[in-house]
């Protein structure tokens, strides 16, 4: 029994040991209270994460009670009979993404190798940085353009003709009136492509140089020799894929301003839509009673879940290739 | 062929941009004059300006510039010189993974414990909300610009007996000061576009104000609510809200890669 207790109390002394030596690995009183402070601080954004899933999840509470699973399922969105079922934002939100991907990653895959393979650093360098500037304009400036420019041309010169070719399909029929699905995608398409370029920059990067040599050595072509960079740097450009996805998922004002706000599921890209973030964005003031206000909070909270896990996963993939190959990726 | 290809979509990009900034200046510099800077609003018709709403973005930014930047680079230096193992590894993680978070969510995890609670909306809850934004940005660039700072530099201050609290605050940070300080920048530049997360938080006002508790008004969520009115009058303040706050953006991003250009 003693023998026990002095085991145990020898545990408590070596933890308390290796706790203070974690604080103050120098003995210092100063040092203790720094790292302890930063420590803090750091847990902080720890918290901020479990603090958000608690708050979002107990606001949403009455609606997921209510709901439960058919909140997923169901297209009937209906605030003034009290019926919530959200297939409709999440048709929308997924779909405009997948427009926006289309577009944006065979523009971003060619930026990236224009601006690390192919352009002398005179070049690259200043034009590399006015694409990056395409990231630093703000979504409600895309949402002004997108409404008084790009929706009257799209409307006018490109959706009749694809209307003209693709009519056949379900996905270009119905009236075109410029706002709505497609025009949603375009514009985050234009959004994401500056986020996607740029990993896919750091990726490429990150591809040693003894690859491309090797690769000429053996008498490949300039475009061989890309496609064996593109393929050793796969999983990041994968990675840098959804994090745009990501951002595609949760961007917020300019698809408000141009997908047309109405929860309907429709195969034709030109009707109107709704995301999960637009359907926040404009019925969260204007929510009456608590359980649509409760529907709302639990779109709020399913789009933070999916944002998480979808970045989270990109980041992995990210800095497995830029961890492996020793490049801009730092120590982890 | 392959070469034209892949310059085609880089110009495709640039040309957007150019296309875009393009555009808005036109638009803007129409409706642009020093009473439009100053005035505030007023109803259709009658003119009127944007000055509370310009007032409202430096307020909303102050504010959150002072809650998010401490914190922000106090994590950076906690990533960059004390963590190591597992948990710095998920703290890092976490950090990068809240920077996909979409703004919005931000938005309404502030109006569930910041403006429920005080029962109206403030511009203290859209300071808070825009720290929130700002804090993994600031976080993730201290930390890189504290690992650019070199070793020697740490071992030598640490050889002359001083504990690491010092040599961090005045040796490390000094050292990279300039480079913590341009993260920042950019980092205001960034949550100074930021619409979503200020909708129902700091909502938006008429009126000058000053006030933390009061909602505020701000450039961006000025023309939001200006370029979805029917008015054409409204339409072009809003074009012309958009210049200037497009200038400053730009501006911002412009001077550090200036700034920076030696570093890099």
């Amino acid at each position: 029994m003693s023998v026990a207790r002095t085991d145990e109390s020898l545990v408590v002394a070596g933890k308390w040991a290796s706790w203070r030596h974690t604080l103050s690995p120098t003995g210092n009183l100063g040092d203790a209270i720094f790292r302890l402070l930063m420590l803090l601080v750091a847990l902080f954004v720890v918290a901020l994460v479990i603090a958000m899933v608690f708050a979002l999840s107990t606001d949403s509470m009455l609606a997921i009670r209510r709901f439960g699973f058919r909140f997923l399922t169901s297209t009937n969105w209906n605030p003034i009979k009290g019926e919530f079922g959200a297939l409709p934002f999440i048709y929308g939100t997924v779909m405009s993404s997948l427009i926006a991907l289309v577009i944006s990653v065979p523009l971003s895959l060619g930026i990236a190798v224009f601006l690390v393979e192919q352009a002398p650093p005179f070049i690259a360098r200043p034009i590399g940085f006015l694409v990056e500037l395409l990231a630093a304009i703000p979504s409600v400036v895309y949402g002004l353009w997108g409404i008084f420019v790009l929706a009257p041309f799209l409307r006018v010169y490109v959706e009749p003709v694809l209307a003209r070719l693709f009519g056949w399909t379900p996905l270009f029929t119905g009236p075109i009136t410029g706002i709505g699905l497609f025009t949603g995608g375009i514009i985050l398409a234009i959004m994401v492509t500056p986020i996607i370029s740029a990993v896919v920059r750091d990726v490429l990067a990150a591809v040693p140089s003894t690859q491309r040599e090797a690769a000429l050595a053996l008498g490949a072509t300039k475009w061989e020799t890309i496609r064996v960079v593109l393929v050793n740097g796969a999983p990041g450009i994968a990675g840098a894929v959804i994090l745009g996805l990501g951002r595609a998922l949760g961007e917020t004002m300019a698809v408000t301003m141009l997908i047309g706000n109405r929860p309907e599921v429709s195969l034709s890209l030109f009707a109107p839509s709704y995301t999960i973030a637009s359907a926040i964005a404009n019925e969260f003031t204007e929510a009456t009673g608590d359980l649509y206000l409760s529907a709302l909070v639990e779109l709020g909270l399913i789009l933070f879940l999916v944002t998480f896990i979808v970045n989270g996963f990109a980041r992995f993939l990210v800095w497995n290739v830029t961890r492996r190959t020793g490049g801009v990726g730092r120590a982890a | 062929m392959m070469t034209t290809l892949t310059a085609l979509c880089t110009f495709a990009a640039v040309g957007i941009l150019l296309l875009i900034l393009a555009y808005i200046s036109w638009r803007g510099v129409g409706s642009l004059s020093f009473r439009f800077l100053i005035d505030s609003p007023r109803p259709v018709g009658e003119g009127g300006g944007i000055g509370n709403a310009i007032l409202g973005s430096l307020v909303l930014l102050a504010l959150a510039s002072a809650l998010g930047l401490p914190i922000g680079i106090g994590v950076g230096v906690y990533l960059s010189e004390i963590g190591s193992g597992r948990l710095a590894a998920g703290v890092r993680f976490i950090t990068d993974t809240l920077t996909g978070i979409p703004s919005i969510v931000t938005g309404v995890f502030v109006y569930a414990i910041v403006v429920l609670p005080m029962k109206h909306f403030s511009a203290l809850s859209g300071g808070i909300a825009l720290a929130l934004v700002m804090i993994p940005i600031v976080a993730r660039t201290t930390e890189e610009m504290l690992n650019l700072v070199p070793h020697s530099l740490r071992e030598g201050a640490l050889a002359l007996g001083a504990p690491q609290w010092r040599v961090t605050l005045g040796v490390v940070l000094p050292a990279a000061a300039s480079g913590i300080a341009t993260g920042a920048m950019l980092a205001i530049a960034r949550v100074s576009g930021e619409t979503a997360p200020l909708l129902f938080t700091a909502f938006g006002s008429r009126f000058f104000s000053y006030y933390l508790d009061q909602p505020i008004a701000s450039l961006t969520v000025l023309i939001y609510n200006y370029a979805i009115s029917p008015y054409d009058e409204w339409h072009a303040q809003a074009w012309a809200a958009t210049l200037v706050l497009v200038t400053l953006i730009l501006g911002i991003n412009i001077v550090v890669r200036i700034l920076t250009r030696r570093r890099f």
